[in-house]
């Protein structure tokens, strides 16, 4: 079952890409879309009927060379079931939705064919990113994780005729291949820490690895914490987190059910769920996972200002993403996983529901992304409207305080802010902090984006309005089915990822115990379970530390801290209402007013402009140097000058050497011998 | 000094002289008279050596035949020596050069001629005794039997000589009329003509 | 005693017998018109010599005291001399007739060159060398000349001869030398005496026996007569030339080497080595400038020449085989290439200049590609059975201690991979003009074919040839 499921994708990809010719395309798109729901039914069915007990089927021996060796091998436990649902459902969705979304497109020419390579390519995108889920070793995980890579380099690029989808899908791979260099240094240290890359070895060893050190770059250097650094920065890139977030907002070239996949349902939090995986090393790296919590927190607070003056309707969810990202990883640097992925899961559902929703009024509008060209659409595209609100409610975080009701966003992310909150001590009430102003900026931008597009007067062409009509049955089909997960996968999976650390023990596998009680510690809850988690660092699917007790405590941060994120969030509403509602004319102004602020954050804190000052000018300006110099000048003109120059002039001087006599001949052997006897002599003598 | 060593020293220093007269003459024919000399004088001092056979072959085989075949060839190509030389002048300058390095090591490997340890040994001594056994005989014995492969392999190579000489001379021309004996001896004078009555004035 | 002496030697005896019978029934039958029928019973005697040859090896034989010397490396040597040439007997056949050529002697002599050539790569001694040197250069000489109407061809006859005649001279002015020392013409007894260590007078005779047979490989600086001889003289006769005597011409320079100096292996080893890089530079550098096929082919020949010598300078029993690898693969190599060669023609005349070629994939697809492959193969590009010729030579080179010398090769192979790429480069892209007329007959077709399929099939265990190289080796050098 479980390799059935693996390999449908792959099936469907090389179907679709290679036999369209022989069965058509429309044929082909379907076989694709039904292998991958045919993945998804068997990924729902491993997800609840999966016991938490970690179990792996090994497909074929895959390298063997000196110590190293490894299986290609499919690792199933409750990170991986997560995963497999949140990939395969998203995909299949998608698949669907491009039925509709990728039926005409005018970045091609009348009668090419187009779909099936689209629909290859998304199928591909599934299986690579189903390895690199199930692996269970770190060389498959790279190989999936590479060939995500690919895919969606092929994906952002698939309307090769604009350059500049081009140019950011060699953005996003290059970018990407930073991150990647730390990724390989952090999968050598380990090799070379632990001898082995396969899970099952080197998740137990963490706890060992905190108390060595190895010599890094000349400096004596704890192991944990710099594979755990290394790993992060491999995550960073795929997962777009600050510094290394460059390439996301640019992905958005790509046509819309790619970024709605790939760019915020998946590949994105793969940075997300490696860290979840390796969480036995994270958890006994101190250093890293401190930075892990700064950079995230810094992540979605500065993506969600970004977020704030955007107009282009995608590029403000892709700073969403990036933004929620970030939560995601302050989660689980403050070393509460579940809710890490808690996050994630949720995110997937309203997230991916957006971007679609996205495409959907993109579609309605031909292809006008910009949003101050919206406006008033509620009436004409009444559905994609009611998916769009549905997906806003849930990235904003609306739900009922104090309780466990609310859309899926309000749980999961309230979750990651009393996580943050009762991690305690300054990093956590600066990650508090940061996620609370972040949720107010974000559901000021998500309002923002409703009010923009959907109410007011029309704007931008007239024409294009009149025409506007709402999406096929394809496309609305999949907003359905990703709405209901983001109203209910809240709700409905809160205890196990978010419960005390009996119920999330259970679901993910990992032993716990009644905890001793602390004299001191006032657990004044009074249905408080009293658990913790006993688990050896390997076991289950994640790992906390005995003495981590973030979870149990989350549950019990005072009142106003659970509040919190409501309130702001609702602060973000109003501002938003009376900026695009009420007075309309107020943002300009203020746009106005703080004018340098204004242009800071519309220029994205001048991240692309720094780097390619900083990073892109010289080493273009080196590569020309090299270019023009060393390799024209000196490479190609010495070879030229030799093969040009000196050969032929040899040639000729051969040639007048063969001029036919036979004397000459003779004399050129005579010169041979007494050369040869010369020479013979001299060393001889010598 | 005896008889016999002055003899070999009248007879190397002709044989030297003759040699070098070879290349220096200036008329072909002459050039063949010295060579003519220089076998002379080394059928002399194989006479010396006691080897009576292989210096009367020399003078029947090189100077009888060789030599004179050589004179008729020099005479009858009328080969320019002149033009030749005055081609060969422009590089005698380097050539000498060349030549006198060359000399010049070889004097080097001369003046310090070792023979290899034992050389004695493998040496042996093919030729016996002149009143054990006849020169020619003993000649025979070596080419014959000792060195037969070696007899049979220069046989084979005259066989291609000889060939190779036919093959790129032996012309059979189809424009020349041949004597065709057996055609000769059988015509039938009966049949050799025939007689026609031709009318006047028809023709055949 | 005689009788066993001679039986070491039956495959000689058969193949002059033959030639002498074969003369005789040609003389008093139809003469010329014997010539087709001559030829290929020749190259099944020689299938069938190669055959006997390889079915009757069982350990060293010696005979006449050791002046026949008959190993496993003879018998490698011979038998590949022996199929080298029936390919080109066979190949060329049409070829000869065709050009009014079909002359019931060139079977023949070329059989009494075989047969030198066999007794050269056996020659145990001096004097034997230099009888089955002559009988084999004396027999080429004549068939250079054969189209004796051509002031091409009778010019190339007599310059061989000329050259040929100064280079027996160096040869045996080297051999007086050697035996002034060792005092034996025995290759045995030549190691024997110098064990003690060798004067400089042995020394000078090794370098004037290594030059003269330095012109008989043509290695440069003796190459000059070379492209002058492949030019002039007939086409099916130039592939003679550039495969079996160049064997037997390595083979004996191998064994010179190895069973008269053996003793003495850093000396000839950088005599050799000079050689080796002087050819692989004149046969890349020279080959350039040329026009004509037959001529570049002559350079081409130059240059592998070098390739196998780099391979003897090893001085070990890996060099030794590695160049016997990469005579084998250089042979069949030039088969194929003479095969198309032969084809070469317009309007009934043979055509050698190379930019006839210009656009011939167009016209003949197939036997483009085969002539791809080996061209491919001559300039040593991976895939093809010459990579790993020249691979061989490169690591013998290195493991010997020879990285300048591997080095200087690589460099070589370079440059010389221009001229090979450049005919290439007109068989596929060049404008096609008129170009050549003329269909292949199904003979040349074959061997062009056979050729560039074993180039590519070749690859897989090499047929085995290195196993057998790697014997032959171990047989020569001790």
């Amino acid at each position: 079952m479980e390799t059935i499921l693996l390999f449908a994708p792959l099936i469907g990809a090389l179907l679709a890409g290679f036999g369209w010719r022989w069965f058509g395309e429309q044929i082909a798109c379907i076989i694709a879309t039904s292998l991958l729901f045919l993945s998804m039914i068997l990924s729902w069915v491993i997800f609840l009927g999966f016991d938490g007990e970690t179990y792996s089927i090994s497909i074929l021996r895959w390298v063997e060379s000196g110590s190293l060796f490894t299986d290609w091998a499919i690792r199933i436990d409750r990170l991986t079931a997560i995963m497999l649902i949140v990939i395969t459902s998203v995909s299949a969705l998608v698949h669907l939705y491009s039925f509709g979304y990728m039926a005409h497109d005018e970045n091609f020419r009348e009668g090419e064919s187009y779909r099936p390579r689209f629909f290859a390519y998304l199928s591909f995108f599934t299986f690579a990113m189903l390895m690199l889920v199930t692996a269970d070793n770190l060389l498959q995980l790279f190989f999936g994780w590479e060939g995500v890579g690919v895919a969606s380099y092929l994906l952002i690029g698939f309307y090769f005729r604009k350059p500049s989808a081009g140019a950011a899908a060699m953005k996003a791979f290059i970018v990407n291949r930073v991150g990647d260099f730390g990724f390989l240094l952090g999968i050598f240290a380990l090799f070379w820490m632990t001898d082995s890359i396969q899970f099952d070895v080197i998740l137990p060893m963490g706890a060992e690895l905190a108390t060595q050190s190895f010599s890094f770059l000349g400096f004596e250097v704890n192991a944990a914490n710099t594979i755990a650094m290394l790993l992060f920065i491999g995550a960073m890139g795929k997962s777009a987190q600050l510094l290394l977030h460059t390439w996301l907002p640019d992905a958005m070239e790509g046509p819309t059910p790619v970024s709605a996949l790939i760019h915020a349902a998946t590949m994105v939090t793969a940075g997300v769920f490696l860290v979840c995986r390796m969480s036995p090393i994270m958890e006994y790296a101190p250093f890293a996972t401190n930075f892990i919590i700064i950079l995230g927190a810094l992540t979605a607070f500065f993506a969600a200002t970004v977020g704030l003056v955007q107009n282009d309707i995608k590029r403000v969810i892709a700073y969403s993403t990036c933004s929620q990202l970030g939560y995601m990883f302050v989660a689980a640097g403050v070393g509460v996983y579940s809710v890490a992925m808690f996050h994630l899961f949720t995110h997937a559902f309203f997230k991916a529901m957006l971007f679609l929703g996205a495409g959907s009024v993109i579609h309605a509008m031909h292809h006008e992304q910009d949003m101050r060209n919206y406006g008033g659409l509620r009436k004409k595209i009444p559905y994609t409207f009611a998916a769009m609100l549905i997906g806003t409610l849930a990235i904003t975080g609306v739900g009922i305080p104090l309780t466990y009701y609310g859309f899926a966003g309000f749980l999961s992310k309230d979750a990651v802010i009393e996580s943050a909150y009762a991690f305690g001590g300054g990093l956590g009430n600066y990650a508090f902090w940061m996620l609370v102003v972040a949720a107010a900026f974000t559901s000021f931008y998500s309002w923002r984006l409703m009010f923009l597009t959907f109410f007011g007067a029309p704007r931008g062409d007239h024409h294009t309005h009149d025409h506007a009509h709402e999406s096929p049955v394809v496309m609305l089909m999949p907003l359905g089915a990703l709405a209901f997960g983001a109203v209910f996968a809240g709700m409905i999976w809160i205890k196990p990822f978010f419960g005390h650390p009996d119920e999330v023990g259970k679901f993910f596998g990992v032993p716990y115990a009644e905890a001793q009680m602390e004299e001191g510690h006032d657990l004044a809850d009074e249905d408080a379970h009293h658990y913790v988690f006993t688990g050896a660092p390997g076991e289950g699917a994640i790992h906390q530390a005995p003495d981590n007790t973030v979870l149990n405590d989350a549950h019990n941060v005072p009142k106003w801290v659970k509040v919190a994120p409501f309130i702001a969030m609702l602060g973000g509403l109003l501002v938003a209402y009376i900026f695009y509602i009420a007075v309309p004319s107020l943002p300009a102004r203020w746009a106005e007013v703080n004018r340098p602020l204004y242009l800071f954050l519309l220029n994205k804190w001048y991240f692309d402009e720094i780097y390619d000052a900083v990073f892109v000018r010289p080493a273009q300006a080196l590569g020309r140097f090299f270019w023009k110099f060393g390799d024209t000048k000196i490479i190609d003109g010495g070879i030229n000058g030799l093969a040009l120059g000196i050969i032929p002039f040899l040639t000729r001087l051969a040639g007048r050497a063969q001029s036919g006599y036979v004397f000459h001949y003779a004399f050129a052997m005579v010169l041979g011998v007494v050369a040869l006897i010369t020479w013979i002599s001299l060393s001889i003598g010598g | 000094m005896g008889v016999a060593d002055i003899t070999f020293y009248a007879f190397s220093t002709v044989l030297v002289a003759a040699a070098l007269l070879v290349v220096l003459a200036r008329n072909p024919v002459h050039s063949v008279l010295w060579l003519i000399l220089s076998f002379l004088s080394a059928a002399g001092l194989f006479v010396l050596l006691g080897a009576e056979f292989v210096a009367m072959l020399l003078i029947i085989v090189y100077v009888g035949a060789v030599a004179v075949l050589f004179l008729f060839v020099v005479m009858m190509l009328d080969v320019d020596f002149a033009e030749l030389k005055a081609g060969m002048a422009q590089y005698m300058p380097l050539a000498l050069l060349i030549g006198v390095v060359l000399l010049i090591q070889l004097g080097l490997a001369y003046g310090t001629w070792v023979f290899s340890d034992g050389i004695d040994s493998r040496l042996g001594n093919p030729t016996p005794a002149v009143d054990e056994m006849h020169n020619t005989k003993a000649l025979g014995m070596i080419l014959y039997d000792h060195y037969l492969l070696v007899f049979q392999l220069a046989g084979l190579v005259l066989l291609v000589a000889m060939i190779g000489a036919i093959v790129l001379t032996l012309r059979h021309r189809v424009d020349v009329k041949r004597q065709n004996v057996l055609a000769q001896m059988y015509r039938d004078p009966a049949k050799a003509m025939e007689l026609k009555d031709v009318k006047p004035g028809q023709g055949l | 005693m005689i009788g066993a002496d001679l039986a070491v030697l039956i495959p000689e005896i058969v193949l002059s017998i033959y030639a002498m019978a074969g003369l005789m029934l040609a003389v008093y039958t139809t003469k010329d018109g014997m010539a087709p029928a001559l030829t290929y019973a020749t190259a099944a005697v020689f299938g069938i010599m190669a055959l006997f040859i390889a079915a009757t090896a069982n350990g060293p034989a010696q005979s006449f005291g050791g002046m026949i010397v008959v190993d496993d490396f003879a018998r490698f040597a011979k038998v590949v001399i022996l199929l080298s040439a029936a390919a080109v007997l066979i190949v060329g056949q049409e070829s000869m007739q065709k050009s009014g050529l079909g002359r019931f002697e060139y079977p023949m002599i070329v059989t009494l060159a075989v047969a030198g050539m066999m007794i050269m790569v056996s020659a145990g001694d001096l004097i034997v060398l230099y009888m089955g040197l002559e009988l084999q250069s004396l027999a080429l000489y004549v068939i250079a000349a054969l189209r004796r109407d051509s002031v091409r061809s009778t010019e190339a006859g007599l310059k061989y001869f000329v050259l040929g005649a100064l280079s027996s001279g160096l040869l045996l002015y080297g051999a007086s030398l050697v035996y002034g020392f060792a005092g034996t013409t025995l290759f045995a007894g030549i190691i024997d005496a110098s064990e003690g260590g060798m004067s400089l007078g042995m020394v000078f005779g090794l370098v004037f026996m290594a030059a003269g047979l330095a012109f008989k490989v043509s290695a440069a600086p003796f190459h000059m007569w070379t492209p002058d001889v492949y030019e002039g003289a007939p086409t099916p006769v130039t592939a003679l030339f550039a495969t079996a005597p160049k064997m037997a011409a390595m083979g004996l320079f191998a064994r010179v080497v190895h069973d008269a100096f053996g003793m003495a292996i850093a000396d000839w080893q950088q005599i050799v080595a000079a050689l080796a890089v002087f050819s692989m530079f004149v046969g890349a550098i020279a080959a350039i400038g040329q026009t004509d096929i037959k001529r570049l082919m002559a350079y081409s020949s130059i240059g592998h020449m070098g390739f196998a010598l780099m391979g003897l300078a090893a001085g070990t029993d890996q060099g030794v085989a590695a160049m016997l690898i990469y005579m084998s693969i250089y042979v069949t190599m030039n088969i194929g290439v003479f095969a198309f060669i032969m084809s070469m023609e317009k309007d009934g005349y043979a055509v050698t200049d190379i930019s006839a070629l210009n656009g011939y994939a167009s016209a003949q697809s197939g036997q483009a590609l085969a002539l791809l492959v080996l061209m491919f193969s001559l300039a040593g590009v991976p895939p093809m059975l010459g990579f790993f010729a020249k691979y061989a030579v490169l690591v013998a080179a290195v493991d010997a201690g020879l990285i300048w010398l591997a080095v200087a090769g690589v460099i070589a192979s370079v440059i010389g991979a221009f001229y090979y790429l450049r005919i290439v480069y007109f068989i596929y892209f060049g404008e096609p003009r008129e170009g050549l007329a003329g269909r292949m007959t199904v003979i040349q077709w074959g061997g062009l074919m056979a050729s560039a399929v074993i180039m590519i099939a070749g690859i897989v265990n090499l047929f085995g040839i290195d196993h057998l190289a790697a014997n032959a080796a171990q047989a020569l050098v001790r």
